[in-house]
């Protein structure tokens, strides 16, 4: 059965894009990867990978279309054996598409972010789109891009006010220009900064694509760091959508959110044995297959879930405006995958049992290792668990992930000798380092929602009611 | 009497009045230009067009000098200097008379007299007062004259004259101003020129060239005190190469007249004295606006150090009076005028306008070699804060200068460190008179460094040293 591919939903609030370009031609095979076009919206020129395998049966929509609807039919992908006559576009558009998610609704998307990802690149799961494409952001080649406007046209302005907005973190499209025809000159950016307009706040949704795309830029040039090395000493191998998102958000993250660490040893020879009772009552299915089977790893999920609950101050994300407070701790895993990670959420995880949080990482947890998550399964959160223990790491930082105020870094799980009632004893130790953005999460907070932790974790009979 | 009503006045028919005139024109306006001498203003008949035909005789007998350089022969090489005057009149006559023809197509009348504002919206001609500076090219046909005539808007562009020092005042026979310079009866041996700038460098390039003797005196410690230092103290080797002598942080503090020219007294800036003697003198130590007997003072028209003040719009204190051009303020350039009157004028009809941007007028010296820059000097580019990169290409690294046989001169550029914006380009060397418009152009659309380097420059050209004086300011230069 044909697959369509239809345009894709960049962001949030994206209903119609340009088909800048097509990097496949008609006949062409494609694999789960490449990339095979590229699409510019309002934020940024995005490129469009192919999920599954097939050759490219029709190209819909010509390179160069302006305004080309979200959901729109814009190729059709043959699955091998399959010929051009198995074309049908004559619904064309939107009802195509429609049935395009029906046919390859079981595929879901993968995602282009490392881990939750926040602000302008959102991809949200749209109903009816199509699922055999997912988008990746590429990195700007060009230091300041012309802007676009949010209908797709090109915003008028000079180079120099293209680069002073950049400089400034104004945003073009919030500014009128007096130039010639209306083009953006020095002067407007120049009264912009006097009156305040146009300034974009980091990480609303509408931050500059531009002033994003450069951060990670700012490092040594390709030039300077390939001239400390002799020319056949390296391959190079060039970034793919993961590595940039993962560049660009991981570096946008230490350069704006002020990171602070507080660490504590939990012990966890109660929670092993309580582990190893829960795990032995598992129901098993006809075939021996227990119901559930807890890791440490899910009742530190849940454990941190319930903290967050108890310590609602330490739920939150920042925004320059305001504090957000979640009401439900939404728990981010890091995932290492192939390439990079991802960072998978079980949603309210302080409302579920802890077999339920279990089972769902487990599906999670796979998924993203076949990279098949939908983006609405990667995307947002309220906090974050990277667990390093099954490595054997004792115990490291992590960066917090945008919009996340906290990220909890966990290392192994190891005997080591404690003093207890004042004689020297055996426990089992895990070390973890919670790192927080102080602009919403204090040192105080920081380390009353780990005392939390830490008591759900020594005590864990107290996840259970 | 035919109709003397008008919507636009403008007094003086100069490079910013007759252009003022045509868009006036242009934009519905019914518009009178008034002049009492020469279409055209001191621009056309005694400044930059006919000098620019002397500098052009003088550039080819050079070339004829030096014919050997090129595997050429020229003998007994002369010239003519009345023919060379009469070339230079020819020049300016045929486009004097072209500004006639431009006010009769654009259905502009030409007021011929002195005018004077009597108030707000009235003009009243006369016969003039001032004597023409002769050889006078004929005026126009179908002119009007004598009488009074109404406008609700009157622009004032009557530009500028030399600037007289007391006690050396040019008398036209031995002292001279540009008028004199422009026309010798003969070539003088030997030359003073009191002020090395624009005016008097170009004056004592040509006459160098046709064989005088020639030392300027200028006052500041750099010859064309307005280019930047580094670029004025290459073509002042240049000139010296020539044998032009000069003599800085210098003035001249009395003059003599005898029967073997003129003697005057130099004084140094460390107080020593010295008499230089020579068969004529030019006096080009800048000139002064127009601002008289054009009743500005009885109607209460601001004037400050002999020019009218104005808002960016060439707008007066005064309702309904305007003044654009020399009159108006430095810098006293044809194309500053040009471009002031048509925003004046633009302003009046409700355009949408900006005012002039004084950051970005170019100037242009036709001494050999040539200077043109815009924008900021190094020195004021640091004056004013500007954390700066600086690129320099040398004329010796440029392909179509070695096949010119113009292998001196330099590419000088200066860009803020911070944003890449461009702040000034500075040039010496054959031609860059007319390469300077490429960086104006640059600036005026905001490029920054990036953009110059992203455009493809002509091979072979002499512009191709203005794209990697850019490249060098960032350290990226490739053919030197």
């Amino acid at each position: 059965m044909p697959i369509n591919i239809t345009m894709p939903a960049l962001s949030p609030t994206m209903e119609e894009g340009n088909l800048a370009k097509w990097l496949v031609k008609e006949g062409d095979k494609v694999s789960s990867g490449d990339v095979i076009a590229e699409i510019e919206t309002d934020k940024a020129t995005m490129e469009v990978e192919a999920v599954d395998e097939g050759t490219v049966g029709k190209i819909v929509v010509p390179e160069g279309s302006q305004g080309v609807k979200v959901n729109e039919l814009i190729a059709v992908l043959l699955e091998d054996g399959e010929d051009a006559s198995a074309i049908d576009t004559s619904g064309g558009g939107k009802s195509d598409a429609d049935s395009g998610a029906k046919d390859s609704g079981s595929k879901p998307e993968k995602g282009d972010a490392a881990s939750a990802p926040a602000g302008d690149e959102k991809v949200p799961s749209v109903p009816g789109s199509s699922s055999s494409i997912e988008v990746g952001a590429k990195a700007a080649t060009d230091p300041v891009p012309a802007p676009k406007t949010s209908d797709g046209g090109r915003i008028f302005a000079s180079p120099l006010a293209r680069r002073l907005a950049q400089l400034n973190g104004l945003d073009l499209k919030a500014l009128s220009g007096s130039g010639p025809h209306g083009r953006i000159i020095k002067r407007d950016i120049e009264a912009a900064l006097e009156s305040g307009t146009g300034k974009a706040a980091a990480k609303d949704a509408e931050a500059p694509k531009a002033a994003a795309a450069s951060a990670p830029a700012k490092g040594q040039s390709a030039e300077q760091v390939l001239g400390l090395f002799d020319k056949d000493s390296y391959e190079l191998v060039p970034h793919d959508g993961m590595r940039k998102t993962i560049a660009k958000r991981l570096t946008e993250s230490k350069q704006t959110i002020p990171h602070f660490y507080v660490s504590v040893d939990c012990e966890l020879d109660a929670l092993l044995a309580l582990r190893a009772q829960l795990n032995d009552a598992a129901a098993r299915d006809k075939d021996g297959k227990p119901a559930y089977k807890l890791s440490v790893n899910d009742m530190t999920i849940k454990a941190l879930a319930l903290a967050l609950r108890d310590v609602p101050m330490a739920n939150v994300s920042w925004t320059d405006d305001n504090m957000v407070v979640h009401k439900h701790a939404d728990v981010g895993v890091a995932v290492a995958i192939p390439g990079g990670l991802i960072t998978p959420i079980i949603r309210r995880a302080e409302e579920k049992p802890l077999s339920v949080v279990s089972n769902e990482m487990k599906d999670l947890g796979k998924r993203a290792k076949e990279r098949k998550l939908k983006p609405d399964e990667y995307q947002g959160g309220t906090t974050a668990v990277s667990n390093m223990g099954m490595m054997g790491v004792k115990n490291f930082s992590a960066v917090v992930n945008p919009p996340h105020a906290t990220i909890l870094a966990v290392g192994a799980g190891e005997k080591r000798p404690v003093v207890k009632d004042g004689e020297l004893a055996v426990a089992t130790v895990m070390s973890v380092t919670l790192s927080t953005d102080h602009r919403c999460v204090d040192g105080a907070l920081g380390a009353e929602l780990l005392a939390a932790f830490k008591g759900y974790i020594e005590n864990p009979m107290s996840m259970l009611v | 009497m035919a109709d003397t009503n008008y919507d636009v006045i403008i007094i003086g028919s100069g490079p910013g009045g007759y252009v003022t005139a045509i868009r006036s024109a242009q934009l519905g306006f019914k518009t009178a230009i008034v002049e009492r001498e020469h279409m055209g203003g001191i621009c056309l008949n005694w400044g930059c067009i006919p000098t620019k035909a002397l500098l052009r005789s003088a550039e080819i007998y050079h070339y004829m000098q030096h014919a050997k350089d090129y595997g050429l022969s020229a003998e007994k090489v002369s010239f003519d200097p009345a023919a060379v005057v009469k070339r230079s009149r020819g020049v300016s006559g045929q486009l004097n008379g072209g500004i006639g023809y431009l006010m009769k197509k654009n259905k502009v009348d030409i007021i011929w007299g002195e005018a004077k504002i009597a108030k707000a919206g009235e003009v009243t001609v006369s016969k003039p007062t001032k004597k023409a500076m002769e050889p006078q090219h004929p005026a126009p046909k179908g002119t009007k004259g004598e009488g009074t005539y109404k406008a609700k808007h009157i622009i004032v562009a009557t530009g500028a004259r030399p600037r007289v020092i007391p006690g050396i005042e040019p008398d036209g026979k031995d002292i001279w101003t540009y008028f004199e310079a422009m026309v010798p009866p003969s070539m003088p041996k030997s030359l003073i020129v009191m002020g090395s700038g624009a005016i008097g460098i170009e004056f004592a390039s040509f006459y160098r060239t046709m064989g005088a003797e020639v030392t300027v005196i200028e006052m500041m410690p750099t010859i064309m005190p307005v280019e930047d230092p580094e670029i004025s103290g290459l073509a002042k080797k240049q000139l010296e190469k020539q044998g032009i002598k000069f003599l800085l942080e210098a003035k001249v503090s009395q003059v003599k007249k005898g029967s073997g020219g003129v003697t005057a007294t130099v004084e140094t800036k460390d107080g020593k004295k010295q008499e230089l003697t020579a068969e004529k003198m030019i006096s080009a130590v800048g000139v002064v606006g127009n601002i008289e007997k054009l009743g500005l003072e009885d109607l209460g028209v601001k004037t400050d150090r002999g020019c009218v003040v104005i808002d960016g719009y060439g707008k007066t204190n005064v309702p309904g009076i305007y003044a654009i051009g020399d009159v108006a303020g430095p810098p006293m350039l044809a194309h500053k005028a040009e471009h002031e009157g048509v925003i004046c004028i633009e302003k009046i009809a409700g355009k949408d306008v900006h005012p002039m941007d004084k950051s970005m007028i170019p100037g242009c010296t036709y001494c050999n070699p040539q200077v043109a820059s815009v924008g900021l000097t190094e020195p004021k580019a640091k004056e004013a804060g500007y954390d700066i990169k600086v690129g320099r290409f040398p004329f010796v690294g440029n392909g179509k200068a070695i096949a010119l046989g113009e292998p001196d001169g330099m590419v000088k550029t200066i860009f803020d460190a911070k944003t890449g914006q461009l702040l000034g380009a500075h040039m010496v060397g054959a031609e860059v008179t007319e390469l300077i418009q490429g960086y104006v152009v640059a600036m005026n659309l905001e490029t920054t460094e990036e953009d110059l380097m992203h455009t493809v420059f002509p091979h072979p050209t002499l512009s191709e040293m203005m794209k990697e004086s850019v490249l060098d300011a960032y350290g990226r230069v490739l053919n030197i």
